[in-house]
């Protein structure tokens, strides 16, 4: 069978960003593909490593620089991976139009795709390249078994989680709990340099401009008192307390 | 016509779906608001106490809701209400149904909005990115029409407007849209308030050192505060709490009014859940955590002690 990983690069998340007139502003901020996604790319690889006779394929959708992402990923386990190249920041309804032409051309029978966004904390992608497709979802995955033309998973809901049976193909998005995510060993990395990156243009894709424009971007951090209460617990106990009714008015 | 989409958990309509009604009133802008409740027809009566339009949908293959199903639902009841705004809340729910109607529409998604404003086919909104550390602005630019995901817990609740009237719908689902079969399913929170709609939370992190003491000191405070209770990741890969109560990045995002942080160091990821809450309280023994770096009130100390001193102290200030 085959399995597509959808991946990101974005900001690693201990990297401070900031924001300019243009938006934020990614210049000198160490890139990272997207820890959601690379639950993705490990389940793809236990599913091979349980037996399953599986081909990975990566694709991703975004600037030059996620190649090392990309590389990341064959370096992880994927057999090869396909870019579809572009500097636009297309919404992820467009995006998923795009990238289910590659997925229908490929006739992949699962993607899995990271459940939100590290960049736009956006959880769109997934569910909307499902619709595009005409297949069947699951978001929040914390558990997959193939079982036949069918898989099984357990993924969150609002109040709790839930055990769901869908047939194949469908779209996984993941999440932690999953899986725990392997490092990449140095003659895997090496390994990887050789691995097929097939490179795609937008343009062959007919994707237009996008359906949403982000128009502003600020960092607002709210100014915090940081105050520090001391003293022997029943003291600060006490203390806190009445700063939270008197001061902060929240009790 | 803007129409809002709820399901009706319990048969009652959930706090998000008053604040949808408030979102929905405030783009119409005295134009005509309809909604979709999903559910049983007593919930479409109580929405009916809101907005002028309400369809009912209750049919069997929408209980428990599924993705598919639901948005084939809304699809056909915004064909007959005439909509071109679709209005859901951003739970997870929401987030899994959104998409895929926005691509049935053929319509722009702006998602998780925490304000928003305009007319159909030009709205602007505001909402958070980068692990909720940049605020952003999007406005749509393309698309036969605009479904729209609202975050929990931020829009007041609306005013009641009686007068409603309801429409039965019987739901046209096909085999594709019920060709996913649920399984077990566990709700995982007993009769404490839900974490999303809490106005006090209060989350604990590794610090405690076991799920007894975590228990122990979370469990009477949240009860003392009538508030929810969050988990950080670490936590919930211990498998000491489940990942209902997860608040960060793979999480639930809340903003409560007051969020406390007990034995939480403050990982990026878990700050990305709670940043935005109005006043944050931490108690932690390592006074370099980087949780400290955005509290209103710290304690350095033992979680374990200091915890169940303040939850004491706050017994005692609300019995008074």
């Amino acid at each position: 069978m085959k399995l597509i990983t959808v991946l990101k690069q974005v900001p690693d998340a201990e990297a401070r960003i900031r924001a300019g007139s243009g938006g934020v502003d990614l210049d000198g901020v160490t890139f990272v593909i997207d820890g959601m996604d690379e639950y993705g790319v490990e389940e793809a690889i236990r599913l091979r490593e349980a037996g399953n006779d599986v081909e990975i394929v990566a694709l991703a959708l975004g600037p030059a620089r996620y190649e090392e992402a990309i590389r990341t990923a064959l370096a992880l386990g994927a057999d090869r991976a396909i870019h579809v190249e572009t500097d636009t920041d297309l919404d992820p309804i467009s995006q998923a139009r795009v990238l289910a032409q590659v997925v229908q051309h490929e006739g992949a029978d699962m993607v899995l795709v990271g459940g939100k966004q590290a960049d736009w904390d956006s959880a769109a992608l997934g569910p909307a390249l499902a619709e595009v497709l005409g297949w069947p979802h699951s978001d929040w995955t914390t558990k997959l078994e193939l079982a036949g033309a069918n898989v099984t998973v357990e993924h969150d809901t609002d109040d709790g989680h839930e055990s769901l049976t869908m047939p194949l193909p469908a779209v996984i998005t993941t999440q932690q709990g999953l899986n725990e995510p392997r490092y990449p060993t140095l003659p895997n990395i090496m390994k990887a340099k050789r691995k097929e990156l097939a490179k795609r243009s937008l343009d062959e894709f007919g994707a237009g401009s996008g359906l949403t424009q982000i128009v502003d971007q600020q960092i607002q951090t709210r100014e915090r008192l940081g105050k520090m209460v001391e003293g022997d617990p029943a003291t600060a106990a006490a203390e806190l307390v009445r700063l939270l009714q008197n001061e902060a008015k929240v009790l | 016509m803007i129409l809002l989409v709820t399901t009706a958990p319990g048969g009652n309509l959930p706090k998000s779906a008053r604040e949808l009604v408030t979102v929905a009133r405030q783009l119409a802008g005295g134009g005509p608001v309809a909604a979709a409740v999903i559910g049983p027809e007593s919930a479409a009566s109580q929405m009916a106490e809101y907005v002028p339009q309400v369809y009912s949908l209750s049919a069997a293959e929408l209980e428990p809701a599924r993705a598919e199903a639901v948005t084939a639902a809304v699809q056909q009841v915004a064909a007959q209400a005439g909509a071109t705004t679709v209005l859901m809340a951003a739970n997870r729910l929401g987030q899994s149904v959104a998409p895929r109607v926005a691509v049935r529409l053929n319509a722009a998604l702006l998602e998780d909005v925490i304000k928003v404003s305009g007319t159909a086919g030009a709205y602007e909104a505001v909402r958070y990115s980068y692990l909720s550390r940049v605020t952003e602005t999007v406005r749509t630019v393309g698309g036969d029409a605009t479904v729209i995901t609202v975050k929990p817990n931020v829009f007041p609740v609306a005013d009641a407007q009686p007068g409603g009237s309801v429409t039965s719908v019987a739901p046209q689902l096909d085999a594709t849209a019920t060709r996913v079969q649920v399984g077990q399913r566990s709700a995982a929170t007993g009769g404490r308030v839900k974490l999303e709609e809490a106005g006090v939370v209060v989350g604990g992190g590794r610090g405690f050192g076991s799920a007894e003491a975590f228990a122990q000191v979370v469990e009477p405070m949240a009860d003392a505060l009538n508030a929810g209770v969050a988990s950080t990741r670490a936590v919930v890969d211990a498998g000491w709490r489940p990942y209902a109560e997860q608040v960060g990045q793979t999480g639930k995002s809340v903003a409560p009014e007051l969020y406390i942080a007990l034995g939480i160091s403050g990982a990026v990821q878990h700050l990305s859940g709670m940043n935005r809450s109005k006043v944050i309280v931490a108690i932690n023994k390592d006074a370099d955590a980087p949780i400290f770096r955005i509290v209103d009130y710290g304690v350095v100390g033992d979680v374990n002690q200091v915890g169940p001193a303040l939850t004491e102290a706050i017994k005692a200030a609300k019995g008074s």
